[in-house]
């Protein structure tokens, strides 16, 4: 993968670099989802021009609790029909002991689910090479096309200085 | 026309760089101080490790404990560093989900407190066992061991709470620092660098992965807050399931969680004041933290008065006999002098200092928090151990008086609270850095960008998966 990227001070250059990108793709002959935007803040997706990604992140976990919830259920009856106690008289699976344990697997389960999720939603962990500027942590946004025909590199040097990107480089650096 | 709006292109409070720079020294600038500070907390560590291993060797009788107070100081640091916890996640997730722009600077701060403090509560009930080697038959599930895991005891309702706290807390923790362990790791060479590459598990900042970060961190938001609720409140049931005289109470539920969320708040203060000095963090942790921090403190101060005052109000009016020998003997008996100074360091010293603008400095929160620590520490004393020196038989009713091992080990946790932290902070950016950029610390105001007028607007995941691959 090859790319060509400009390091931009504040999100609305950035912002407008995206634009002018993407008006540009055609003619340039690259792929609009060739765009990238790294940044060392979160930037609203509407911003962008873009709109806002749905997930499935607060199904998902919900998901989790309730599995969670009747894993834990599953674990308290078992466990106490197993080895019962002498209760008196009493339920060997009581309502309100069985339901703090329920609640608090329910509630790990969310926890670890949205964890999980998270990882895989966001493809972490992966250490592979991939396009990035270790100025980004200084708070530069960087915006860049990857996978473009070499020819229109210089022109799209222009479009990105033009937007007021402070450096343009070449991703693998040459 | 004079106008008030602030000139294009100044920098809002510390330039993105200069975040970067006060923020990451403390990672990559060790001074002689913080090695002097670590090797005397790390003595006191030992010590009490030490004690504790004596302690093992040597059985638990060399603690005070003895019929019929079975309960003494390690079932009081117990509850103590559990209701300590309540500092952070708890606070953090309630702020995070009010949107309040003030917490960014403190909300890491409060959550490395929750994780310590939870690890360190946690390990009572194991320093607590006789034989601690056999501390995993504490835990409930279905084996041989001819065990039985009883469902109704809420010592293991405890075991269930505190596991999921600590697994929340430390996920709340954690997750939001992935994107700092990458600016560590783009500043780090060498070691340290392939060391926070691993932590950082190859993030960039894309918008996919800024997204489902905030999205996890709104769920664990508000998964938290019950969770963390339920906790102490089930500390509380420790207590109150059980029929000893002052214990058996249905308000000790809220009472416990105002009380941690009070001692919590107390701790967080000290820790950012320490923070602030040591790691020259003035310009993050400002006066208004302190102050806001202070108003909430002053809230659960009354809220701790108003519940002290109805659990003894009831029990007084109830007039049992067993329970106004445990009542007397705390107010006006041998703890009375213990109560007293609860009183005073719980109400009376903070509350002037909290309800006075004037006295609501960084060094009057500061004050007020120690006292509030120390008031804490001994109403976990009080509820613990003079109702079990006077249950409800007077033929046994006892004495307790904590020995040289327990005492050794108390402070031993407040040395390991210390050392944690400053660990913590050695090796993560204690102030969250991307927090601070995304609340407007570190922004150059541009010139105002054209309104978005592209035509068309794609789903950005269509046009632009963001991975850069």
């Amino acid at each position: 993968m090859n790319a060509i990227y400009g390091l931009f001070a504040d999100s609305s250059s950035a912002q407008r670099a995206v634009l002018a990108l993407r008006g540009a793709s055609a003619r340039l002959r690259f792929r609009a989802d060739g765009i990238v935007v790294l940044s060392s803040e979160p930037i609203e997706e509407g911003n962008m021009g873009w709109e806002r990604e749905r997930t499935a992140m607060p199904w998902i976990a919900a998901l989790g609790g309730v599995l969670g919830g009747i894993s834990g259920y599953a674990l308290a009856s078992f466990t106490q029909r197993t080895y019962p106690l002498p209760t008196g008289g009493m339920p060997i699976v009581a309502l309100w002991p069985t339901g703090i344990v329920v609640y608090e697997l329910t509630m790990l389960s969310v926890i670890l689910t949205t964890l999980v999720t998270f990882l895989v939603a966001a493809r972490l962990p992966r250490y592979r090479r991939r396009l990035y500027d270790p100025e980004i942590s200084n708070g530069k946004i960087l915006v860049g096309v990857t996978d473009s025909d070499s020819t229109t590199w210089s022109e799209l040097e222009q479009t990105l200085y033009h937007q007021g990107a402070e450096r343009v480089k070449q991703w693998p650096a040459t | 026309m004079a106008t008030n709006s602030m000139p294009q292109n100044q920098p809002v409070g510390p330039s993105a760089d200069k975040i970067s720079r006060d923020l990451l020294r403390p990672i990559f600038h060790t001074s002689p101080l913080y090695y002097g500070v670590v090797a005397v907390l790390v003595s006191v560590v030992l010590a009490a490790i030490a004690a504790f291993l004596y302690q093992a060797y040597n059985g638990i009788g060399v603690a005070g404990i003895t019929r019929p107070v079975f309960w003494g100081f390690y079932i009081t640091n117990f509850v103590f560093w559990i209701g300590i916890s309540h500092a952070g996640t708890l606070i953090s997730a309630i702020l995070r989900l009010a949107n309040a722009g003030w917490r960014r600077p403190v909300t890491r701060c409060a959550e490395a407190i929750t994780v310590f403090a939870l690890v360190i509560g946690a390990s009572f009930p194991i320093v607590h066992l006789g034989r601690p080697w056999l501390f995993f038959w504490l835990i409930p599930y279905p084996s041989e061991r001819g065990i039985w895991p009883n469902f109704r005891s809420p010592l293991l309702w405890d075991f269930f709470a505190i596991s999921t706290y600590i697994t929340g807390s430390l996920t709340f923790l954690l997750l939001p620092i992935i994107p700092d362990w990458a600016a560590v790791r783009d500043k780090a060479s060498g070691t340290r660098k392939r060391i926070y590459s691993i932590l950082a598990l190859g993030w960039r900042g894309t918008p996919r992965e800024w997204h489902r970060l905030e999205m996890a961190m709104r769920i664990m938001a508000v998964a938290i807050i019950p969770v963390a609720v339920s906790v102490h409140t089930i500390v509380s049931w420790d207590f109150a399931m059980a029929p000893v005289p002052m214990w058996h109470s249905t308000v000790f539920g809220p009472y416990f969680v105002a009380g941690a969320i009070f001692s919590g708040i107390a701790a967080l203060i000290i820790a950012m004041a320490l923070l602030r000095k040591f790691l020259h963090l003035e310009e993050y942790l400002k006066p208004i933290h302190f102050d806001n921090l202070g108003k909430l403190l002053l809230v659960m101060s009354l809220l701790w008065v108003y519940f002290i005052f109805a659990e003894r109000l009831t029990v007084w009016y109830g007039n049992e006999a067993a329970e106004m020998a445990a009542f007397w003997s705390i107010q006006r008996g041998k703890f009375a002098v213990l109560f007293w100074t609860m009183v005073s360091c719980n109400f009376l010293v903070p509350f002037p200092i909290l309800a006075i603008k004037r006295f609501r400095t960084i060094t009057g929160t500061v004050i007020a928090s120690t006292t509030v620590v120390v008031g804490m520490w001994i109403e976990r004393f009080l509820i613990v151990v003079p109702p079990l020196e006077h249950k409800y038989l007077p033929y046994a009713w006892g004495s307790y008086r904590p020995t040289w091992v327990e005492v050794t080990i108390t402070v031993g946790t407040f040395a390991a609270m210390g050392l944690l932290y400053l660990l913590f902070a050695k090796f993560v950016p204690i102030i969250s850095m991307w927090e601070l950029r995304a609340g407007g610390h570190g922004k150059q105001l541009a010139p105002q960008a054209e309104p978005v007028t592209s035509p068309g607007v794609v789903p950005w995941h269509r046009t632009m998966p963001s991975t850069g691959d």
